[in-house]
């Protein structure tokens, strides 16, 4: 009987091969699109989150000003100087390290060839602090740091960009007015998830940056890592108490800087990529349903033709059980054929999609099976409730449907 | 004497209820013995059709007994007057009711389906029961592609296919012309005549009834009359 069943089913599918193809059609468009944007949401997410604890899972960052929020200036804060660094390394308890850090664009030259970059002053601790490998060549050293050496570390942006194929250790650039000799090559970071390169950078002792290129003893910030273990809250509070006192601020003024944790920026960030991957889910799911209501279209317009059939096929001797066992098969095959059509072409889309959105790729078993179970369940319902209805007629009430 | 092919006692079919309720059949007795080739005539509304549908068990009598071969239909459940169907009746349909965009081949093997026959058993039937209504070679066609004519002959070998023991007809020519219709009552004939198949037919066309040897009016839902035309045919050795 099963076997009889499944014979009729396919029978039936194939003689209507449009009708059966308009339902897989549904079925395949609602799950890819759900399936290709929450794999995208997700691997946005899973990016941004890699990125932040590429920076380092318990890191703080101080800057001059008040960084949020609606009215705050944070124009008049005073820069830090390479003191306070000092200040928070020798006071505050459970650092790993406390490096000051300036920046500034400049265009560099080497071999003839210009690049527009930033450089970044700080300490050798920096390089840890950020989580920063070295490919080739050394860090400065305590005694080019002391005496503000023409040395610097350069991205592997910079090193393409300026040396093309060569390994840049040994050679000289020139930042602005000064040469300066290439020391050692960053390992690669990447892309961050906000679309800036992370490569496109040169490292110098913060003594250089300030003699030879800002011309003031000014720090822009100061990035503070806590050590494994120890409470990055309770670190937190102890460097806003500090500096509040450095600074000479009231009980009662608000600071006129800030303190963000590494935690903080991940929460910011990924928060932002959920409301996205929740509004290109949502997004889906309407392409979903609608898809489920071309699939009920279709299952109901040719009820007719189906109640007809269904008569001609009680009035030869077909049993209530094997008509709608049939029709259970044809409505299971066909859905679940378009819900593995839609799960591949989900899955190459969204594997083409990450990689161009230079996101990983991430299999979600949820959200497969959740599509799949939806889609295919408005195919079985749609397709089998109304060949109960008509199986349950008096053959001849079926026969003469109109 | 032997049991009867059909028995009918009584019979009644009424629609709806209290005030409007309508009764279509209004007591029915009818005897049918095998190897006869009836006709049952009438007007529109005299309930020819619907009591063609209770012979076929497509429909249920409201109250009454029918007996087929001996065996009181009335108490068999849905399924049980499928498998009556299945193995019993052939039923061939004004309106035709193949299956579309099936092959005539397909349409035919559709009862030996049910019926769980192996594959190659059900080529073999399908295509002699095609051979026998004079479709041989037209098993490929679905029934867009046949003439009305070809189409009743597919239906008929439908019908036929499974060897039932009474093969009914509702309006069998209904649709067709009168050289096609001619042909399909010869086609009748035949079956019943070499094949002692028993055919009851409803139609409302006297030319249609005289090829039948028993002619049955119905009036307002009971029997008016109940002539015996020619010599019966194949009588039960009784």
């Amino acid at each position: 009987m099963l076997w009889n069943a499944v014979l009729l089913a396919l029978r039936e599918i194939r003689r209507n091969l449009m009708r059966s193809f308009l339902t897989i059609l549904g079925i395949v468009i609602g799950v890819s699109a759900v399936i290709t944007m929450v794999t995208l949401g997700n691997g946005a997410t899973r990016a941004v989150s890699d990125q932040i604890s590429s920076l380092g899972s318990n890191l703080l960052i101080v800057r001059p000003g008040q960084q949020l929020g609606p009215g705050r200036d944070s124009a008049g804060a005073a820069s830090f100087r390479v003191a306070d660094a000092d200040a928070v390394r020798s006071q505050v308890s459970g650092l790993a390290a406390a490096v000051p850090v300036s920046g500034k664009s400049v265009t560099l030259v080497a071999m003839a060839r210009n690049w527009s970059s930033s450089v970044t002053g700080s300490t050798a601790d920096w390089f840890a602090t950020g989580k920063w490998q070295i490919t080739s060549g050394r860090i400065f050293n305590e005694a080019e740091e002391r005496a503000g050496a023409a040395v610097c570390v350069i991205g592997e942006t910079v090193r393409k960009e300026l040396f093309g194929g060569l390994d840049a250790v040994g050679q000289q650039v020139r930042v602005k007015q000064f040469s300066c000799e290439v020391i050692g090559l960053l390992a690669s970071k990447g892309q961050s998830t906000m679309g800036n390169d992370q490569d496109d950078l040169v490292v110098m002792p913060l003594r250089t940056l300030q003699r030879r290129l800002t011309g003031s003893v000014d720090v822009g910030s100061l990035m503070i890592s806590v050590r494994d273990g120890a409470s990055i809250d309770a670190a937190k509070s102890e460097v806003m108490w500090l500096m509040r006192e450095r600074r000479h601020i009231d009980p009662g003024d608000n600071d006129d800087f800030s303190v963000m944790d590494t935690r903080q920026i991940a929460e910011t960030l990924s928060g932002t990529t959920r409301v996205l991957t929740g509004l290109l889910g949502a997004v889906a799911a309407v392409s979903l349903l609608v898809g489920g209501i071309g699939i009920m279209n279709i299952m109901l317009v040719s009820v007719t033709e189906r109640t007809r059939e269904i008569g001609i096929r009680l009035a030869i001797g077909a049993r209530e059980g094997e008509v709608l066992l049939q029709f259970l098969i044809e409505a299971v095959a066909l859905s679940s054929l378009g819900g593995m059509v839609g799960i591949v072409l989900a899955t190459l889309a969204s594997i083409a999609g990450t990689a161009l959105m230079k996101v990983p790729y991430l299999f979600d078993p949820v959200i497969n099976l959740l599509s799949f179970g939806f889609s295919a369940a408005i195919g079985v319902i749609f397709g089998y409730v109304p060949a109960r209805r008509a199986a349950r007629l008096d053959p001849i009430e079926a026969l003469r449907h109109e | 004497m032997s049991v009867p092919l059909i028995a009918l006692r009584e019979v009644t079919r009424c629609f709806g209820h209290g005030a409007a309720a309508f009764q279509a059949l209004r007591g029915v007795d009818l005897s049918i013995e095998a190897g006869e080739f009836v006709a049952i005539m009438g007007p529109s509304g005299s309930g020819k059709s619907l009591l063609m549908n209770i012979l076929g068990c497509l429909d249920t009598p409201s109250g009454g007994s029918y007996r087929f071969q001996g065996l009181e239909v009335d108490s068999l459940d849905r399924d049980q007057r499928a498998l009556l169907r299945r193995h019993a009746l052939g039923f061939i349909f004004q309106g035709f009711n193949l299956l579309a965009r099936t092959s005539a081949q397909e349409n035919v093997e559709l009862p030996l389906l049910y019926r769980g026959e192996p594959a190659a058993r059900r080529h073999l039937l399908a295509r002699e029961a095609l051979a026998a209504v004079g479709l041989e070679g037209w098993g490929h066609h679905t029934p867009a592609e046949l003439s009305g004519g070809q189409q009743q002959r597919v239906a008929i070998a439908r019908a036929l296919v499974t060897e039932p023991s009474v093969l009914l007809a509702d309006e069998p020519t209904g649709n067709l012309d009168t050289e096609r219709s001619r042909e399909i009552m010869d086609l009748l004939v035949a079956l019943n005549r070499d094949k002692g198949l028993t055919v009851v037919m409803v139609t409302h066309e006297a030319d249609m009834a005289e090829y039948a040897h028993r002619i049955v009016r119905l009036v307002d839902g009971r029997i008016a009359s109940d002539v015996r035309r020619a010599a019966p045919v194949c009588s039960e050795g009784a």
